[in-house]
């Protein structure tokens, strides 16, 4: 295992983090404000709880996992697709590395990144609602799966696109609309039965679902599925990322 | 002498079904220059990308240091170093930064002493702590070089190392290549300026087409292939060339005060002395002579051009 270039990669994707630190810490804070003054205040007036929770503070899981999800996917896609645009990836392909240690370095920086977001959200919404978790230790395993997670998925998206266009077109048309009919704002026992079926084929539920249940001991599906359903994603993610270096597919010509 | 890389039928076809490499077989001994010439598209970067894991190559084989490129990977890249053509550089990284990088990624400790000698060897070491989009384009692919030489490889492919870097740095560059040879590294450098290849190489290694056309030491493809002139500078002007002195075959220059001879250094009989007492039988008065070498530029074109013909 090459420990350092591990490291070396690593350290290369934060630093250009660090170097914005002010920006990728003042965003999340200004965006969940807005979501509380919003959702919270307009929406939280005429909805006063849900499954026993004040409203307030049953959409901080949610909230965390829109933007944890969201920034994951962008922050692994631009991590891989920018070295390719710009060509300096040509030194990662003619090192002594294996697809494992590339893949840990590049994606363990942005789950790195999207947990230090999500975990700046969490302090900001505690600000606005009392929170307590249930479940800290649980909590804490499903945000780094899922940063991990999506991570890899954006590794694969940045691997994958040929353009900027592309770029934004995977986290646009698919994990928005999947996020946001996730349950993110809502429990999905609110929806009409028919849609509820329909959204039990959704991923991004399970997750959600879990994630809430670490807080409050709330959730629409069993926590145990919750987890399989995130190993599951992970582990095609992995099978994927795996393949894409054995073939070199759009990476080496 | 052993060689250090080994190339056996190497074969690259594009995925669009373009073949640039044909079967390339090169042995490069250890310590030693090559260089490798060819015109654009001729396959050169191909063949160094092929080497170096950034294509996969669809036949044949390469060794570094007897560990196969594809196999054997991690221990035949820790061997290389890479310069590539493009300038491919993270703008707003820091240069010291990027050397860090480089030595990390082929698993080498952070080690700021080496990090130190190689800026300075490259004259970079005013620079360490600018972002690289501060940096001429000369300055840029030192810091390139500087990257690949920081995890002290024992072989250097330098594509086209002198592109767009002007006289100054350019002589700069062969001193800088020539202390590399004497540290023991051996290189492989492409080029189009082919007194690149005269200066700094001890073989050239001609490619076209994806096809090695030859290997030679530089010297010996000189001597094989180098052909001499004999500027003969005249008192007085010649109308043209006198008819008993057809069978050297001169050439009249347009004024009539030179003739050109142009004779095989290699043949056993030069003819100079024959056409020196032909010329002051005729009453041709001297007024100086000259000889030129053909550059490793003539052959070239000689070369391709033959090709060309035989196609
Ligand atoms: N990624 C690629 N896909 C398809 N064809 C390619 C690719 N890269 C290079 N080629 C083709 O392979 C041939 C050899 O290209 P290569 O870059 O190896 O030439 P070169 O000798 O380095 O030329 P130059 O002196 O211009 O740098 C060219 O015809 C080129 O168009
Ligand atoms: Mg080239």
């Amino acid at each position: 295992m090459n420990t350092a270039a591990i490291k070396a990669i690593y350290l290369n994707e934060m630093s250009r983090f660090f170097r914005t630190i002010g920006q990728s810490f003042i965003s999340p804070v200004i965006s969940t404000s807005l979501y509380f003054v919003v959702f919270g205040a307009a929406i939280g007036s005429r909805i006063q709880e849900v499954e026993g929770v004040p409203y307030g503070a049953f959409i901080v899981p949610g909230l965390i996992m829109l933007s944890v999800i969201m920034q994951s996917i962008s922050n692994a896609s631009f991590g891989i697709y920018f070295p390719k645009f710009i060509g300096t990836v040509f030194e990662v392909l003619s090192a002594p590395v294996n697809f494992m240690e590339i893949t840990l370095g590049y994606v363990g920086a942005a789950a790195t990144k999207s947990l230090f977001i999500g975990l700046v959200i969490l302090g900001t919404a505690s600000l606005f609602v009392d929170l307590t978790i249930e479940h800290p230790f649980a909590m804490v395993a499903f945000l780094i799966l899922t940063c991990l997670s999506f991570a890899l998925m954006g590794f694969i998206v940045g691997i994958w696109a040929k353009n900027f266009e592309q770029l934004q077109l995977v986290p646009l048309l698919i994990v928005t609309p999947l996020v946001f009919l996730g349950g993110s704002f809502y429990s999905v026992t609110m929806l009409p039965p028919f849609w509820q079926t329909v959204t039990h084929f959704n991923p991004v539920l399970y997750l959600i679902s879990g994630f809430r249940w670490a807080f409050f001991g709330v959730a629409d599906v069993p926590v145990g599925i919750s987890l399989g359903a995130i190993a599951i994603f992970f582990l095609v993610c992995l099978t994927t990322v795996w393949w894409i270096f054995r073939t070199g597919w759009r990476i080496r010509d | 002498m052993t060689a250090i890389l080994k190339i056996r039928d190497l074969e690259k076809t594009y995925d669009g079904g373009f073949q640039a490499l044909k079967g390339v077989t090169l042995d490069i001994e250890e310590g030693e220059i090559l260089a490798l010439l060819g015109p654009n598209g001729a396959g050169k970067t191909t063949l160094i990308s092929t080497v170096c894991g950034i294509t996969v190559p669809t036949g044949g084989s390469a060794t570094v240091s007897g560990h196969d490129v594809q196999r054997d990977y991690r221990k035949a890249r820790a061997e290389i170093g890479l310069v590539p053509q493009e300038i491919n550089l993270e703008p707003f990284s820091i240069v010291e930064n990027n050397l860090h990088l480089s030595r990390g990624l082929f698993g080498k400790r952070r080690d700021p002493a080496t990090v130190e000698r190689v800026l300075k060897q490259l004259s970079l070491w005013d620079k360490r702590k600018n972002r690289v989009h501060e940096l001429s384009g000369g300055m840029k692919r030192r810091v390139l070089i500087a990257k690949a030489l920081v995890h002290e490889p024992r072989v250097l492919f330098l594509d086209e190392p002198t592109a767009g870097v002007d006289v100054a740095l350019r002589k700069d560059m062969w001193e800088t290549v020539a202390q590399l040879k004497a540290d023991g590294v051996t290189i492989i450098l492409t080029t189009h300026y082919i007194e690149e290849a005269e200066a700094m190489a001890d073989r050239v290694a001609v490619i076209r087409k994806g096809e090695i056309l030859m290997v030679e030491p530089t010297s010996e493809l000189m001597r094989r292939l180098g052909r001499k002139e004999l500027r003969i500078d005249l008192r007085e002007p010649l109308s043209e060339v006198p008819q008993a002195l057809s069978e050297y075959e001169l050439e009249l220059a347009e004024d009539g005060l030179a003739l050109t001879y142009s004779y095989d250094t290699q043949a056993d009989r030069t003819g100079i002395a024959g056409l020196m007492r032909a010329l002051s039988d005729n009453g041709i008065i001297l007024k100086d002579i000259q000889t030129r070498q053909s550059s490793l530029e003539d052959i070239f074109v000689d070369l391709v051009s033959e090709e060309e013909e035989s196609a």
